[in-house]
């Protein structure tokens, strides 16, 4: 407002700058969105034709015959994903709860330190290890390893996600429940973890997600399955595996099918983020 | 600390709460020094001081709640009802029943009015629900909030006033029958009105309880109570008779701290 030189030059300098920035973060967002609304369109394009009522509720036709689904790789995925919460859902909660509350001391360090290297391991490598720790023993490929292998590869994920929304969660609520003589694990358990539920959830949804997709590592513990999978201890189809072997056969039918799975596939995972962002990522009481 | 013993002497009403020699060091910073105080039943009790002087600190050493923070050292006696809180039998926990506190910053939980007020009782055990919305209903009239809230007990305590939830958080507290009550400066945050609803609420609550109450505003330290203390940089200066400490102060700081020339 003083009007002088320099500081109409500065002023115009940053407003350059200010536009220079705005159009590179505009740039990278639209190019992020492009990615996926090509990946997208690309998948409807080449899958959508594949797509029909017996997609979903059909078990794959022989070789050479055309028609049938993946019906059974649906059902596996969703069994996979059931198994992997069971393991990756209470270790990855009660470790973030036990982080976030009881911090401090060496264990939390080596627990965290552990949940990041754990982050950074191949899937491949969860996969063998699963591979000799269950499949082994067990004699047979299974849903069992498969979930579990999957389970394993969620924990970080989840766990640190839950210690993140925890941490969000503000100190005075601690002090107030502590004040009003609430013992630590009743304050924990009524005043921080539904303080912090929105995001936990969120997070537990997205780490499942995650591992939807995970092919490697159950490519030698659940296997496949051309068929329905009774039970919890055969090999069993899944979208992730099944995309995999359809893709790389050489039968057009099957190239289809593959492209619809994949669509299917993308859809699940998207519409699982959609839904933990509009169900539980409203105003937490953590951000509050 | 001639000043804090003699006190003990004179006042004709019980201690509620005798302190000796509490230090209280946060990693190297000294936060309280040697102090001595002692707190008669059912009395108000003001602590003033410049920004820092552990006023707070003070506060949270009386119901443990300094226990909780990592690197602290607390050295020295805290007796309420005579037995030291400190001692190895006494539950933290339990003390903090007895021992209430409302915080600087109300403090609401992400619940309903309702399940705010009904917290600490549901903590201790109360189910009964006519039992509960009894509690409910007679802790939010102490607090002068009843009438205001009465026909929305279910909606979030987020979405009342500031003040509102100020007078929430000392329902909340009132709920678990405590016979002391500590106030860190509890109308720091609130317009004239709400301030002189939580004033008027100190004068009746005096019948029945115990209140220490921190305050960086002079007037509403003479409003409220009976004796004021001083600190001043982790250290007692003096405490007496509020009447005494704005008129007569026996020692030059305090006098220069209650009339503004502090600094
Ligand atoms: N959690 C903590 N960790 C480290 N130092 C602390 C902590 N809490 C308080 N202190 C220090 O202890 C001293 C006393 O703090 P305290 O909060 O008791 O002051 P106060 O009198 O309540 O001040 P105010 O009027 O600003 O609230 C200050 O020097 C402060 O920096
Ligand atoms: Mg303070």
């Amino acid at each position: 407002m003083t009007g002088t030189r320099s500081t109409n030059g500065r002023y115009a300098r940053r407003r350059r700058v200010e536009r220079i920035m705005f159009g590179a973060t505009v740039a990278a967002t639209a190019s992020a969105l492009g990615v996926l609304l090509f990946l997208l369109g690309y998948l409807v394009w080449q899958g959508a034709g594949a797509l029909s009522l017996d997609f979903f509720t059909r078990l794959p036709t022989p070789v050479g015959e055309a028609g049938g689904g993946m019906a059974n790789a649906l059902v596996g995925s969703a069994k996979l994903l059931l198994v992997a919460a069971a393991v990756g859902v209470p270790i990855g909660f009660l470790g973030g709860v036990y982080l976030a509350e009881y911090e401090g001391g060496p264990v939390a360090f080596v627990v965290r330190y552990a949940a990041d290297v754990l982050n950074g391991v191949p899937s491949i490598v969860i996969g063998i290890t699963v591979y000799g720790l269950l499949v082994v023993p067990l004699g047979h490929f299974s849903t069992l390893a498969g979930g579990f292998a999957l389970g394993l590869l969620m924990i970080p994920v989840a766990l640190r996600t839950t210690e993140e929304f925890l941490r969000l969660v503000p100190d005075s609520l601690r002090d107030a429940s502590l004040a009003l003589g609430a013992p630590h694990w009743v304050t924990i358990v009524r005043v921080v973890i539904p303080a912090g539920m929105r995001g936990i959830l969120t997070g537990l949804l997205l780490s499942l997600a995650r591992v939807a997709g995970e092919t490697a590592p159950l490519l030698f513990t659940a296997l496949s399955n051309r068929f329905w999978s009774p039970g919890w201890l055969q090999p069993t189809a899944s979208l992730p595996v099944m995309i995999f072997t359809y893709a790389i056969s050489p039968y057009e039918d099957w190239h289809r099918q593959a492209w619809a799975a994949a669509l299917v596939l993308l859809v699940l995972v998207l519409g699982a983020n959609v839904v933990a962002r509009l169900a539980f990522g409203g105003r937490s009481a953590a951000q509050a | 600390m001639e000043t804090a013993s003699s006190l003990a002497s004179d006042a004709s009403t019980s201690a509620k709460i005798l302190v000796r020699d509490l230090t209280v060091r946060y990693g190297s910073t000294l936060a309280l020094d040697r102090v001595s105080l002692d707190i008669g039943e059912r009395r108000v009790t003001a602590l003033i001081g410049p920004s820092g002087c552990g006023k707070s600190t003070f506060l949270r050493c009386l119901n443990r709640m300094n226990d909780h923070i990592r690197g602290v050292r607390i050295e020295g006696r805290v007796l309420i009802d005579g037995v030291s809180i400190h001692d190895p039998t006494v539950d933290p926990v339990e003390l903090r029943r007895r021992v209430g506190m409302v915080f600087q910053k109300s403090n609401p939980f992400p619940k309903s009015i309702f399940d705010n007020v009904a917290f600490g009782p549901r903590v201790h055990g109360v189910r009964d629900r006519v039992a509960l919305c009894e509690i409910v209903e007679r802790s939010l009239r102490q607090a002068a909030l009843w009438d205001e809230i009465k026909d929305r007990l279910d909606r979030s305590a987020l979405d009342l006033s500031g003040g509102q939830q100020q007078r929430l958080c000392i329902a909340r507290a009132l709920a678990v029958e405590p016979d002391v009550l500590l106030m860190d400066e509890p109308a720091s945050a609130l317009d004239p009105i709400a301030t002189a609803k939580i004033e008027e609420l100190i004068h009746e609550l005096k019948t029945q309880y115990t209140i220490v109450i921190v305050t960086h505003n002079m007037q509403q330290a003479a409003r409220v109570s009976d004796e004021t203390a001083y600190f001043y940089l982790g250290r007692l200066i003096e405490v007496g008779p509020t009447e005494q400490i704005f008129t007569n102060p026996g020692r030059q700081e305090t006098e220069d701290y209650v009339t503004g020339r502090f600094g």
